[in-house]
């Protein structure tokens, strides 16, 4: 395959051709900042020196080739890592201002403010009902049983997954398919009304039309929320985000403008990694 | 060696290879047919027994009779006093061994470190090669004293000491199956449920238990069933009075424990007491090979949840 230098190809400069939608700017508010964020796996470090700065009510999206740290970083911002043995780190990750490593923070708060979509879709053996009612119910979030059904359909509609599943609320969750199991499990991150959401790949294992769905909640989403999503899939980076981090080898190489990183990146690895010349 | 002497060699070679290997294969399957002819050969041993009892003792008296007096002049053959002592000494060992054996599967496999558990697991496990002659006479010898210092009305020979001590043997069973279950459940479901904000406790109880719920009712199963074919403890410490109560604090006999009385008794073969054994053999086969049945489907099923 001949492999061609320039220009990015229009189909991936996705979010600024998008009507309506002007190129995503440096002046709204920060949600997430990080500051000379080092982590390690043992004696391993798998993430150096990372700061960055990610805006509220947009979509960030983490790019890399594998085991570039991108999902490592994503996890470090609800903590997901503390349940890993013998991981460490060091640096500071501020969520509005509030130092989330510090002693004393109740993990179990933050991770009900950072909400968390995975790679693999991950419903529990429970109905669809009890998938979304269960974040709902673990908190004590909700006062009655009505009040409990509004939100579950409130959040099933959020994650457009209502008029599909409405008529077998108490199915159970496994019967769906992969693409709904997964707008399922957006549900339920989003039932308990996170601000930010974090999504590991979430569409990685579903096929293009699946994919297209969540890439369309997504952009709905990010009125609501902030969201950071980690993607193989640079043609999605480019239509679903506002700004773009370009992850090697545990270092943040470039964070910028979604439509600058794949049309006018400022660093070299960054254009032969969006260019497909290494990676 | 080079390769003009290795063709012909090779051919000799493997002639005897064949031989070899044809010996090998009858030895193997001598070996397999051996302990499948074995079990065999007891069920119908049982069976033929059984069948010759049922002759001369109707099935629905065998079955349903509440008097159990074979070895006495007035011959009495209702099961059920037997039945109602294993049931209730296997009930006590339940009683202990579920929920002790679900909180410490519950701790080994979502609390302790990898460290601790490699450690523990195993010795869990030692516990279940202690002979159970062991368990009986510590039932006999020191749990019973100890429990009759508070309950002063206990029997020297009773269900509760026996059937609490069983449980202590089976807990590690029940222990390591359950905990084998909650490890199979994928990792994904715990973060999914630690990403909502769950506690540890409340991704153990309401996400991991459920989830390996019948991996777990296996475990169960199995350890009722080891319960009630439960032998040695029972024979030692559980006394030798057939009795249709609940009480535990009396003496009762198991099915088990008739059958070790009358082999180990001078009743004479092919007489209707020496058949009582098989009769009551066969019953508690079919018990317990249900249960395990039972137990096998289970944790199939569980199996084909998360392949």
């Amino acid at each position: 395959m001949i492999v061609t230098s320039r220009p990015v190809p229009a189909s991936l400069a996705g979010i600024a051709s998008r009507p309506g939608q002007g190129p995503a700017a440096f002046d709204t508010p920060v949600k997430i900042d990080v500051n000379a964020l080092n982590f390690y796996y043992g004696p391993k470090r798998a993430l150096d020196g990372i700061s960055i700065q990610i805006r509220a009510n947009l979509v960030t999206a983490f790019i890399g080739p594998s085991g570039c740290g991108k999902s490592t970083f994503l996890r470090t911002l609800n903590r997901m890592n503390d349940i890993i043995p013998m991981t460490r780190v060091e640096g500071t990750v501020r969520i509005d201002g509030e130092s989330i490593y510090d002693a004393g923070v109740d993990v179990v708060h933050l991770r009900r403010k950072v909400g968390m979509v995975f790679q693999k879709s991950n419903p529990f053996p429970k109905s669809i009902f009890e998938n979304v009612a269960y974040g709902l119910r673990i908190n004590g979030l909700v006062k009655s049983k009505s009040e409990m059904i509004d939100r579950v359909e409130e959040s099933l509609r959020q994650a457009a997954i209502w008029d599909e599943v409405k008529d077998r609320l108490h199915d159970s969750a496994l019967a769906l398919s992969g693409g709904q199991q997964q707008r399922l499990c957006i549900a339920r991150a989003l039932a308990i009304r996170p601000e930010i959401l974090l999504m590991d790949e979430p569409a990685s294992a579903l096929d293009p039309i699946a994919t297209q769905r969540i890439e369309e909640l997504i952009y709905e989403l990010k009125k609501q929320y902030t969201i950071v999503i980690v993607t193989h899939n640079m043609q999605q980076a480019a239509r679903v985000s506002d700004f773009t981090a370009f992850f090697w080898l545990g270092r943040l190489i470039e964070f910028d403008r979604t439509d600058r990183i794949f049309t006018a990146p400022a660093e070299k690895l960054t254009e032969d990694y969006v260019t497909g010349r290494c990676g | 060696m080079t390769t003009r002497t290795l063709a012909p060699r090779r051919a000799r070679g493997a002639l005897s290879l064949l031989k070899g290997e044809w010996i090998i294969e009858r030895a193997l399957f001598l070996c397999a047919a051996l302990s499948v002819l074995t079990t065999a050969g007891i069920i119908a041993v049982l069976a033929i027994e059984t069948y010759e009892f049922l002759r001369e003792v109707p099935v629905l008296d065998f079955l349903t009779g509440t008097e159990w007096t074979p070895l006495f002049s007035n011959q009495k053959f209702g099961v059920l006093p037997l039945v109602a002592g294993t049931m209730l000494v296997s009930s006590i060992a339940m009683v202990v061994a579920l929920p002790m054996g679900l909180l410490s599967a519950i701790y080994l496999s979502e609390y302790s470190p990898s460290g601790f558990r490699r450690v523990v697991k195993p010795v869990l496990e030692i516990l279940a090669g202690v002979p159970t002659v062991v368990y009986g006479y510590f039932a006999l010898m020191f749990v019973t004293p100890l429990l009759q210092q508070v309950f002063p009305t206990l029997s020297g020979f009773n269900a509760l000491s026996p059937g609490l001590v069983m449980g202590l043997m089976i807990l590690p069973l029940v222990s390591s199956l359950s905990e084998d279950a909650m490890r199979a459940v994928p990792q994904g479901l715990r973060e999914g449920s630690y990403a909502l904000g769950a506690t540890r406790m409340q991704t153990a109880l309401r996400v991991v238990v459920p989830a390996a719920f019948s991996g777990i009712t296996a475990a169960f199963i199995l350890g009722v069933s080891r319960a009630i074919g439960e032998t040695m403890i029972v024979a030692i410490a559980a006394g030798q009075q057939p009795r249709l109560t609940g009480n535990p604090f009396v003496p009762i006999e198991t099915m088990t424990a008739y059958i070790v009385q009358v082999s180990l008794g001078d009743t004479p073969q092919g007489t209707l007491e020496y058949r009582t054994i098989f009769a009551v053999g066969m019953l508690l086969f079919v018990m317990t090979f249900s249960l395990n049945l039972i137990s096998t489907w289970l944790r199939e099923r569980y199996r084909e949840e998360y392949a």
